[in-house]
């Protein structure tokens, strides 16, 4: 009688006693502890990354004394303009060249570093990263002086050789040129780093059995060393596709989208057009139209990565 | 133990004094009785210049029991256009707010009006200059106050020596110190052939032909010279007419003696062109010369400002004004304007431009012959013609008169020097004039 009494007690105790254990097991698990710690992170993001994307959006589709809403109108307007086009194609040029040269000087680099004696490796890896290191809008300083229209020291420097004076950043090819040099003096220690870790996981067995085959050096290059550094080349190029696209500091700093606009890329001319031309929706829209270019990039780039890891 | 009681005449004594108190407090005048008020001024370049003005608003705020914050606010980084913007976009901030150029039309819809108070500033002051006039109103409404600190006139400072020298020509008679100027033989043909000759004894005149301010009000004044426009006042494209076409003919020829890479120039490259003594002119306030003065004396005693050549159409000179705004939200809209009026003051006014040395100019008929124009130096009198004493010159500001939210689109995109720059580079006239056209159907958008 008394069992009969207790069964229903019994029946709610044992599933207080599952839901506890389950919410034990759930905050238990590692996926869960690993999010509650990230949770601080994701709020910050949200707060600083998520809303001010979203107001960008909401801000792009207004008319410009953001009094009324016009949808893609915006949009429609600069597809019509000279200067966005030249804007798109100098962007394309700017971070494409930047991001090839970053990666290439990146990659002769490191197999330098990568055969230096393990003994002073350091030290060099320290002195190649400092580029990286300085702040760009300190380092671009130097080099606007550098290449200062009156008073380059380039240029004096060339004139010994009766060569010069060079407008590095008065004249377009030249100031295109100067800004993408600049670009890749400050990433290419990125890149350099990265691969260097890269290489330094490649298994050496590797390279042996390559050299038993008689593999020569380009073909150890090739069938060794870049198929076990495909995926971090991937994930640092689209990286730094996304930062180059984005580099607003180098522009604005060496020329300011000048010569005759023929140096200015989406941030700079948004900044131009919404900041200093009080036009903001359109800036704001300028900007935007950076997502689908790097959003196109960014699915091709990693679902190669993803197709390679499932064939792994 | 002894216990203190409380007589009923002795709890009502008390009740009615704390009730009186209460009601009282808020019309007592304590140290901050008025409020507070947050102002964001510019942040003056000339060492001190900050302390008139600081000196100005807390003498006021003294006097008038106000708790007042100051922020100075600097052009460089364009923070001040980011600090404006942001502001504008929270509807939260500086009770005042100092505005270049442009800005106070760009946000007139969120500024309050200063009609009271300009009406009273003019019967004190003079008129104000006629830019300040374009820049300063909508549909007859002040939207904001014209600032001295910060307004200047970008006129030629040319090298005594290096003109006599070169070009034949003693600027210092031209235009003499505490005197009219005699002026008459500085027209734009004079300026080109001394250009020319300058160019050729190896000192070019520095005017620079980038995006920045210093180069399109240079354009802009030559362009109004001829009285070339690109949009007339009631927002008409005026791009493909003869003074625009004998204007960029102008500047084609001038480009020629110009630095070859003038096109790279920004603010500070005429500064320094001017200061290392390779030009013998630049179009600047004397800010050049005031560096001049501290690093290369040598420059410094030979610089003189003057007036601009004078066009066809008359001789014109770049204004560029100041303004203090006070946002519609603001808290303390009534102790702003006071605070306005305070330094809209002839006496405040003339402290101001002494602490910056004589680079701020005021806009108003009566302050244009402050002692401080007269007595600077070297060489004595040097100043005397930067505030167009004897209203010799029209103040102008490059992209008038177009209405102001499409004038500033052409100012900011240097819609002019880029003109001038694509023709001397050889792109053919009509092509240059259909871009520009092109450009400016686009700034029209609203």
């Amino acid at each position: 009688m008394a069992d009969v009494a207790l069964q229903p007690n019994r029946a709610a105790t044992a599933q207080a006693a599952r839901k506890r254990s389950s919410l034990q097991s759930v905050l238990q698990r590692k996926s869960t502890i690993a999010f509650l710690m990230a949770l601080p992170l994701i709020l910050l993001i949200a707060t600083l990354v998520i809303y001010p994307a979203f107001y960008a959006l909401h801000l792009a589709t207004l008319n410009k004394s953001m009094a009324r809403f016009v949808g893609l109108g915006n949009f429609e307007f600069l597809f019509k303009r000279e200067t966005f086009w030249l804007v798109v194609k100098q962007s394309c040029i700017f971070a494409i060249t930047a991001v090839m040269f970053k990666a290439l000087l990146g990659f002769i680099i490191a197999h330098f570093v990568h055969n230096i004696p393990a003994k002073g490796q350091r030290k060099w890896r320290g002195m190649l990263l400092v580029p990286w290191v300085i702040p760009p809008a300190m380092s671009t300083l130097a080099w606007l002086w550098l290449f200062d229209p009156s008073y380059s020291a380039f240029n004096y420097t060339l004139s010994f050789f009766g060569i010069g004076p060079i407008p590095w950043t008065g004249d377009a090819y030249w100031a295109r040129f100067s800004v993408i040099l600049v670009n890749i003096w400050v990433g290419a220690p990125f890149f350099m780093i990265m691969y260097l870790a890269a290489l330094k996981s490649v298994p050496d067995q590797l390279y042996e059995a390559a050299a038993i085959d008689g593999a020569n050096w380009w073909q150890r290059i090739w069938y060794v060393t870049l198929p076990m550094m495909r995926n971090i080349i991937a994930i640092t190029t689209l990286f730094s596709l996304i930062v180059t696209f984005a580099n607003f500091d180098i522009v604005r700093i060496l020329t300011a989208g000048g010569p005759l606009d023929h140096t200015h890329i989406f941030a700079t001319w948004a900044f131009r057009v919404g900041i200093e031309g009080s036009d903001i929706p359109l800036g704001a829209s300028v900007s935007l139209f950076m997502v689908p270019i790097l959003a196109v990039a960014a699915i091709f780039i990693l679902r190669d990565i993803s197709k390679r890891g499932n064939e792994a | 133990m002894s216990r203190k009681k409380l007589s009923r005449r002795q709890f009502v004594a008390a009740t009615a004094m704390t009730s009186a108190a209460m009601i009282t407090a808020p019309y007592v005048r304590g140290a901050h009785a008025a409020g507070k008020l947050s102002i964001g001024f510019w942040d003056h370049w000339v060492p001190g210049a900050n302390k008139a003005s600081t000196d100005i608003v807390n003498a006021w705020a003294e006097k008038e029991k106000v708790e007042v914050q100051i922020d100075y606010i600097p052009s460089q980084g364009n923070k001040i256009l980011l600090t404006i913007a942001a502001e504008a976009q929270a509807k939260s901030g500086h009770d005042i707010l100092a505005m270049p150029t442009w800005l106070p039309h760009a946000h007139t819809e969120q500024l309050e009006p200063m009609n009271d108070l300009m009406g009273d500033l003019i019967k004190q002051n003079g008129e104000p200059n006629g830019t300040v006039k374009y820049l300063g109103q909508a549909k007859g409404k002040w939207h904001a106050v014209p600032a001295s600190v910060g307004s200047q006139i970008k006129g030629p400072c040319s090298r005594i020596d290096l003109m006599k020298k070169h070009a034949g020509i003693d600027v210092q008679a031209l235009y003499p110190a505490g005197q009219a100027p005699k002026a008459d033989s500085w027209t734009l043909d004079t300026f080109l052939k001394a250009a020319e000759a300058c160019h050729k004894g190896g000192v070019p005149f520095g005017i620079g032909l980038g995006e920045t301010s210093d180069n399109v009000d240079t354009a802009g004044a030559i362009f109004h010279s001829f009285g070339a426009a690109l949009v007339d006042e009631k927002g008409n494209l005026t791009v493909k007419t003869d003074a625009v076409r004998q204007a960029l003919e102008y500047y084609k020829k001038l480009i020629a003696f110009l630095p070859p890479d003038a096109g790279a120039w920004d603010d500070s490259s005429n500064n320094k062109w001017l200061v290392s003594g390779r030009g013998a002119l630049i179009m600047n306030p004397p800010s050049a010369w005031a560096v001049a003065r501290r690093d290369a004396p040598q420059v410094a005693e030979q610089c003189w400002t003057h007036g601009f050549p004078s066009g066809p159409k008359g001789r014109f000179a770049p204004y560029i004004g100041y303004f203090w705004g006070t946002w519609a939200f603001s808290k303390n809209k009534e102790a702003a304007k006071s605070v306005l009026r305070a330094l809209s003051q002839a006496d405040a006014i003339e402290k101001m431009c002494v602490a910056s040395g004589g680079y701020d100019l005021p806009c108003y008929e009566k302050l244009t012959t402050l002692k401080v124009w007269q007595e600077e130096a070297p060489p004595k009198g040097t100043l005397y013609h930067y505030p167009n004493p004897h209203n010799h010159q029209t103040l102008s500001i490059a992209a008038s008169p177009a209405p102001p939210k499409i004038a500033q689109q052409i100012y900011t995109q240097a819609t002019l020097t880029k003109m001038c720059l694509r023709h001397a580079q050889g792109e053919a006239m009509e092509k240059t004039l259909a871009w520009a056209e092109g450009e400016c159907e686009g700034f029209m958008r609203s």
